[in-house]
């Protein structure tokens, strides 16, 4: 117990080295789950635009380069 | 010349880049997992610093990410000015909000550690000011690629910004050596070797992989998505054009 509290108290400097390991986790995870967000977004409006327009004219088929 | 052209097709590019996302994934987070075990449990505490030492590996990662992915975007920039290849604004595009989260995290992490070590949050000093001019400049080029109706004008007038900023990439770097500053000099990256202990400097290498990695695995991730957002512009276009 006693050594796991003095690991987080990190000598003294736990209000300077979480906050630094914390901000770190939480910007870089952020900006990942932000960008697979946008990415499952873009494919699935470009998916339902292709099937609007193979339902609207079957003989065209899907824009080129489908995902 | 020719390997550049050959990613000139999105699609290719998209087809051949796809696969290596779950790899860069599993990678990016065996370094970091191994980084950070190794400079939170087995790194020692700093003579000096105390245990406030291991903010470094955070925070030069953060640094060197910072100029890395600025210097990817002005040779994107680069690329897309004079060969107008389809895939560099797209990589300058991706890269951008990347860069500008390395940047601030360099800012916020230093200031944590300025604060117990130096007795102050910042200073106005070369090394600090000119990294907060290449945040700035982030903000200059991503406002800039989306300020024109026309994304192809707005690529352009962002990837001017990005090679005229780059300017400022070197000053950064030699900051420490050209004024006063109370930023310490470079440690790793020096003519004459590293100066800091293989037990000190081994974390700081995972944790600069691992920050390398899950920047292509994000940069990746983002073209795939702007390439797509595109295909979803021009199939609009042409519904309305008829």
């Amino acid at each position: 117990m006693n050594t796991i509290s003095s690991f987080l108290d990190m000598g003294g400097y736990a209000a300077f080295v979480w906050p630094s390991f914390g901000l770190s986790a939480v910007l870089l995870i952020g900006i990942f789950v932000i960008s697979v967000r946008t990415l499952k977004a873009n494919h699935a409006t470009l998916d339902a635009l292709n099937n609007e327009a193979e339902r609207a004219s079957p003989s065209e088929g899907p824009a080129q380069g489908e995902t | 010349m020719a390997m550049i052209e050959r990613f000139a097709n999105p699609n290719r590019f998209l087809t051949l880049t796809r696969p290596l996302v779950p790899w860069l994934g599993g990678l990016t987070l065996l370094s970091l997992g191994a980084g950070l075990y190794l400079g939170l449990f087995q790194a020692p505490a700093d003579y000096q610093q105390g245990e406030s030492v291991r903010i470094m590996y955070v925070h030069v990662p953060a640094a060197w990410m910072a100029m890395f992915c600025y210097t990817s975007m002005a040779i994107s920039a680069a690329v897309g000015l004079i060969w107008k290849h389809p895939l560099a604004d797209v990589a300058g595009k991706a890269t951008a909000p990347v860069g500008a989260v390395f940047t601030f995290l360099a800012l916020a992490t230093g200031s944590l550690w300025g604060k117990p070590m130096w007795g102050t949050w910042w200073v106005w000093d070369a090394r600090l000011t000119s990294m907060l001019i290449l945040f700035f400049l982030y903000i200059g080029y991503m406002a800039l690629s989306n300020a024109f109706d026309n994304p192809q004008r707005g690529a352009k007038a962002a990837a001017i910004l990005a090679l005229v900023g780059f300017i400022n990439v070197p000053i950064i770097k030699f900051s420490v050596d050209w004024w006063n500053t109370l930023h310490q000099p470079a440690s790793v990256i020096r003519m004459d070797g590293p100066s800091i202990h293989p037990s000190m400097l081994w974390p700081l290498l995972l944790m600069a992989i691992g920050y390398t990695l899950f920047y292509l695995w994000v940069l990746i991730i983002r073209m795939d998505a702007d390439v797509t957002a595109g295909k979803i512009r021009a199939l609009r276009q042409r519904r309305v054009h008829g």
